[in-house]
């Protein structure tokens, strides 16, 4: 299947026994490109980034990511989340490891690099998120908001051809949301395609290409922020724009 | 009462006897301990299998050795399987009783461990493409251990006791060597000193699980 997009999902539906999360989506993205997806909890936005990597599985429908076919079982699942960056609302920092050792693993047991190359890459990637000198903390040691930048230099360490944010800052004090958001903007501008789920309006209206909506397990519409900020045509989403403004 | 229990010659004369048992109490130990924690190792992992084909039998499996007493599984291994053609020994009865009933147990200890670590841990792991295996060696077990560690302690302490139960099937360990030194100077000086060996061997591993139990009580304020 010829497609132009880094990301390409189909018809995406999802089941949870009786509940149906996802009501068959479409979602394509081009390289490079910020898509933020907003939307009231239960919309289904999470499911349907998590869909992307496989972390959950799709009832149906069709999810090529950088030219590979997700659900194809003879697809070698381990080695097509290499190119699937992920960052999680809990952080997920391994708690046993120092920041570095969190970075290097993948490396080492993915990538097959050897300690020093897996090191000097882990520090590197440390090093983009501001964290050099954090290598030897462990995640206890360390802020929300360092945590989840050391979660996002893991993801990073790999070369990722896409990033997933699942509601990268839900979880931090507010003081700290700047930093995580600023390294994200660094990632934004060296290139990387991020699909980001997270209601930092202020941030998705000055990076984000494209938002799109969600309401009960189907996109309501999408487009440029200021479009669906300023100028939203359904219903739904003005309610919804309106409620998380008065935040 | 001195000369009935702590009677310095009898000691003397019981000293190489008594030492032997210690000698096979740890050599004992040192074989039954890993064997649990292999065998519990292994039933934990299979436990993460939710199919009902490995789920029940092994659950079964769980409660069946953890319900049956452990001297009567060394007993009937002992004397039941000659009848069957196999000729085993004490030691060997004893590290199959032990593997059978302390894995159990050992068993429910690492699978409350692997519980205990969230799922976004195996979640962040699969996700930079580490394998189920990988995930669990890596991410998952390294907490696990330490999550239980206090149990684990306190399980490998009751197995080292247990092992007195191989002087049931005549393995020289520490309490058949007193008792044969008893039998031999009509004293019971040499049952003292098996118990004053148990006690000094196990004392260190019981400060160490109070401290441990003590710190994760913190931990959790």
């Amino acid at each position: 299947m010829a497609t132009n997009h880094i990301v390409d999902a189909r018809a995406i539906h999802k089941h949870f026994g009786t509940l149906h999360v996802l009501k068959g989506v479409d979602l394509k993205v081009d390289e490079r490109e910020l898509v933020f997806i907003i939307g009231p909890s239960g919309s289904g936005k999470s499911t349907l980034l998590r869909c992307l990597n496989r972390l959950e599985e799709p009832s149906s429908g069709s999810i090529v990511v950088d030219g590979i076919d997700m659900l194809n079982p003879k697809t070698d699942i381990n080695h097509a989340r290499r190119r699937i960056g992920m960052v999680f609302q809990s952080f997920n920092l391994y708690p046993h490891m120092t920041a570095l050792g969190n970075v290097t693993l993948a490396l080492r047991k993915v990538a097959g690099k050897g300690r020093a190359e897996a090191e000097a890459l882990g520090r590197a990637a440390l090093e983009r998120v501001g964290l050099a000198e954090r290598a030897d903390h462990t995640p206890g040691q360390l802020s929300g908001g360092q945590q989840q930048r050391v979660a996002i230099a893991r993801s990073i360490a790999l070369e990722p051809r896409v990033m997933l944010f699942d509601e990268p800052t839900s979880a931090l004090d507010p003081e700290l949301v700047g930093s995580v958001l600023e390294v994200m903007r660094g990632l934004r501008e060296s290139g990387m395609t991020m699909i980001v789920v997270s209601h930092e309006m202020g941030f998705a209206r000055n990076a984000a290409d494209r938002v799109v909506f969600m309401d009960d397990g189907l996109i309501v519409e999408q487009g440029p922020p200021a479009a669906i900020f300023e100028t939203p045509s359904h219903e739904r989403t003005r309610a919804f724009i309106g409620q998380i403004q008065r935040h | 009462m001195i000369e009935a229990f702590f009677n310095i010659d009898i000691m003397k004369a019981a000293w190489p006897i008594v030492l032997t048992g210690l000698w096979n109490t740890i050599l004992l130990s040192l074989i039954v301990v890993p064997l649990g924690l292999l065998g519990g190792l292994i039933l934990a992992l299979l436990a993460s299998i939710k199919h009902p084909l490995v789920r029940w039998p092994l659950m079964a499996w769980v409660d069946f050795f953890r319900a049956f007493p452990p001297l009567v599984l060394l007993v009937l291994l002992f004397a039941g399987l000659p009848f069957a053609g196999l000729e085993l020994g004490g030691f060997a009865c004893v590290a199959i009783a032990f593997f059978l009933n302390t894995g159990s147990y050992y068993g429910e200890i690492f699978r409350a461990g692997i519980d205990s670590v969230p799922a976004g841990q195996v979640e962040a792991a699969r996700s930079t493409g580490l394998t189920r295996m990988q995930a669990t060696r890596y991410v998952v077990l390294p907490q696990a251990v330490r999550n239980v560690m206090p149990d684990l302690l306190s399980n490998t302490l009751e197995v080292v006791k247990l092992t007195s139960l191989g002087s049931v099937v005549a393995v020289p360990e520490l309490l058949y060597e007193a008792r044969q030194a008893q039998s031999i100077t009509y004293n019971p000086t040499p049952i003292v000193m098996a118990a004053v060996i148990y006690f000094l061997l196990l004392w260190p591993l019981v400060r160490l699980l109070s401290r441990l139990e003590n710190r994760a009580l913190a931990g959790r304020r």
